[in-house]
């Protein structure tokens, strides 16, 4: 009979573990997956994880790694320093939208004057604007005690709507020919996101991206209001003794999550998206979900599970013109990533023991 | 801008049609966080009800098997939800998101041969007399059968929730379960019922959404309802003739604003589709306030140390 035995401490090893596991397990079960969709599963999943970083177009991929990843790895950072603290903002999406509209309004409203502070001043709107959109959720918990999880979520829907409006309405480019849509940043130069180096990929947020697991990984390291995160997930109560005020945590922790959201829909929008669109957001802030549970919650464990998860995304759209693979089998993927993660950190925290017979 | 188009009669037909998915969705998910259990896969349950539903009213022919398969698949993928929370121990947020997450994925996947199909219809309640009743015809006695059964279900958790033993325990497992635990009740296997039961539910509202109410398939197609009959249970306190009154309501917004958009009110189509979800924060704010009937449990998982 197996019987579960908690550990009095979650175990280390198996903390480092079991997000490796998690992507063996789903690497077997999507080939699985893919072969019953009469798709080569070897072939599938070597397209998926090594095209894109050693395959023959690689120069042409690993640009596209760096822009994929730095959405999800900035988002994932905000929202993991949440979720130690058991605050779920699950409306990173809309953050995202709402910063991207924001930003690209600022840099619209400089059309056409051409000016070194601009960008900078588009970099400000973005973080506001995913900012002022978690302080709605943010505010009304702490002032009426209302469930941030569905708030944050239904503002994803409104922010939908709102992104339709701007490029159907506010932000429609005036010599677009009645196409909806804005201007293109990319061929406006102050607006511009463009690559550091030419063709690396290396935009703005790959740098933005990088400074936030820095700052993350110091404030939960090295800074009271970190340690206050930590403590008010791992013991709530202990945390009220401890003079922790939740007020002040609900609102910094959202009002963070929802400044990097903005910021990678800023950085996107002027980059690699170059305008407001209605189909301008993909989803990146569902799976950057993904992405910080997989890192374990942890700045450098983000940054890794950021790169795997772009690596899903390119990959799959290589097996989905190579191979045929439908592209929703890719979040399938991803959400059985996920899936398995949290049933294999039963073994972080149970000690899984094997007995023939019952003791009394 | 033509207002008098808007026949209030079929608004209110159209209304309960409207909140019937809410309705079923949210029924399940009160069974569910009564007996101490948060599931945030509503959204992930009601799409791959949707898709299966529909996928199977297609290939038979029968509405009716449809919505049988759309139960037994919401209550199946729910099984995910039970082997993370119940047996894994896994957080329970973060459980309920992958399913969703997963379920969005796998719909797509499933429905993909069954975009622009037209599924069978099924018949209207029809009775001789009620039925041509002017106005009260076409609202009381005009619609599908699952309509009335959203109805009854409501009658009876609310009828099994107040009078009978079994509601009795499920109700003690979920303000407390080591006290339900110690009276020798088996926790996690009340849970596990609870959670397919809130699946096969969630399922009948998605199958509701694809076989009836649109009909037709569409990947993402629930929209949010899902979180909407989430976001209901809290309006209705935990209580199931709250949670019809609450989808009744939350069905005559969405009626409400469709109307409006086909009479060309002067207010951008936008911010009309988006009124069902700010109306729903903010009657979460109004609501928020009173938390103490929420089950003392939930949320919580049940391990028995010995």
């Amino acid at each position: 009979m197996i019987r579960l035995e908690k550990r009095p401490q979650p175990s280390r090893a198996w903390s480092l573990a079991t997000p490796l596991v998690a992507v063996l397990a789903t690497m077997l079960f999507g080939g699985l997956l893919f072969a019953v969709l009469g798709k080569p599963p070897v072939e599938a999943i070597k397209t998926i994880f090594w095209e894109p970083l050693f395959g023959e177009f690689s120069f042409y991929y690993r640009p596209q790694l760096l822009v994929k990843s730095a959405p999800l790895v900035l988002i994932a950072i905000g929202l993991s320093l949440g979720f130690k603290a058991g605050i779920w903002n699950i409306g990173a999406e809309g953050q995202y939208i709402v910063g991207a509209i924001v930003g690209a309004a600022v840099g619209l409203a400089f059309y056409p004057y051409e000016a070194w502070y601009i960008f900078p001043l588009m970099v400000i709107g973005g973080a506001l604007g995913g900012w002022a959109w978690a302080m709605i959720p943010a505010v009304l918990k702490v002032r009426f005690g209302t469930n941030e999880i569905l708030v944050s979520l239904m503002l994803v829907y409104v922010a939908e709507q709102l992104l339709a409006s701007a490029s159907l309405r506010f932000l429609k480019n005036p010599e677009g020919f009645g196409f909806p849509g804005s201007r293109n940043l990319q061929s406006y130069e102050s607006a511009f996101n463009a690559d550091l180096i030419e063709g690396s990929g290396m935009h703005w947020g790959v740098v933005a991206a990088l400074i936030a697991v820095i700052f993350a990984y110091i404030l939960l390291n090295r800074h009271m209001l970190g340690f206050h995160i930590r403590l008010t997930g791992e013991a709530p109560r202990a945390a009220k003794f401890a003079g922790v005020n939740p007020s002040r945590l609900i609102l910094l922790c959202l009002g963070m999550s929802g400044a990097l959201a903005g910021l990678a829909g800023l950085f996107e929008v002027s980059g690699p998206a170059g305008q407001i669109s209605i189909d301008f957001n993909v989803g990146y802030g569902f799976t950057a979900i993904i992405v910080a549970f997989l890192g374990r919650l942890h700045p450098v464990g983000i940054l890794l599970a950021g790169g795997l998860m772009a690596l899903t995304y390119i990959g799959g759209d290589i097996a989905q013109s190579n191979l045929g693979l439908p592209s929703a089998a890719i979040q399938v993927f991803q959400g059985m990533l996920l899936f398995f993660l949290l049933a294999l950190d039963l073994l972080t925290n149970y000690r899984v023991t094997l007995r023939t017979s019952e003791v009394a | 801008m033509d207002l008098s188009a808007i026949n209030p009669v079929l608004l209110i037909a159209s209304l309960m049609v409207a909140a019937t998915p809410i309705l079923l969705a949210a029924i399940g998910e009160l069974v569910v966080e009564k007996s101490g259990v948060l599931n945030l896969g509503v959204e992930g349950m009601m799409i791959i009800g949707a898709v299966s539903g529909f996928a199977i009213a297609v290939e038979t022919g029968s509405p009716w098997l449809g919505f049988f398969a759309s139960a037994a698949a919401g209550a199946v993928f729910s099984l995910l939800f039970v082997l993370l929370t119940q047996v894994a121990q896994a957080n329970q947020v973060a459980s309920g998101l992958a399913l969703t997450l997963t379920g969005l994925g796998l719909s797509a996947l499933l429905g993909q041969s069954y975009v622009g199909i037209k599924p069978p219809q099924m018949g209207k309640l029809d009775i001789p007399l009620l039925s041509d009743l002017p106005v009260v015809g076409p609202i009381l006695f005009g619609h599908d059968p699952i309509l009335y059964i959203g109805i009854a279900l409501t009658a009876g958790v609310w009828a099994m929730l107040k009078y009978s033993r079994a509601g009795l325990v499920l109700r003690a497992v979920g303000e407390n379960h080591d006290a339900a635990h110690a009276l020798g009740y088996k926790v996690i296997r009340i849970r596990i019922l609870a959670i397919m039961f809130g699946g096969a539910c969630a399922g009948l509202g998605g199958a509701y959404i694809s076989l009836i109410r649109v009909p037709q398939w569409t990947e993402g197609m629930t929209a949010g309802v899902g979180w909407i009959a989430l976001a209901l249970v809290v309006f209705a306190s935990w209580k199931p003739w709250r949670a019809l009154l609450g989808a009744y309501l939350f069905g005559g917004v969405t009626v409400v604003q469709l109307n409006l958009q086909a009479a060309g009110v002067a207010i951008p189509v936008e911010y009309l589709a988006m009124s069902p979800y700010v109306i729903t924060i903010v009657v979460l704010v109004i609501l928020s306030a009173d938390k103490s009937s929420a089950p003392a449990a939930l949320g919580r998982n049940f391990h028995a140390s010995r």
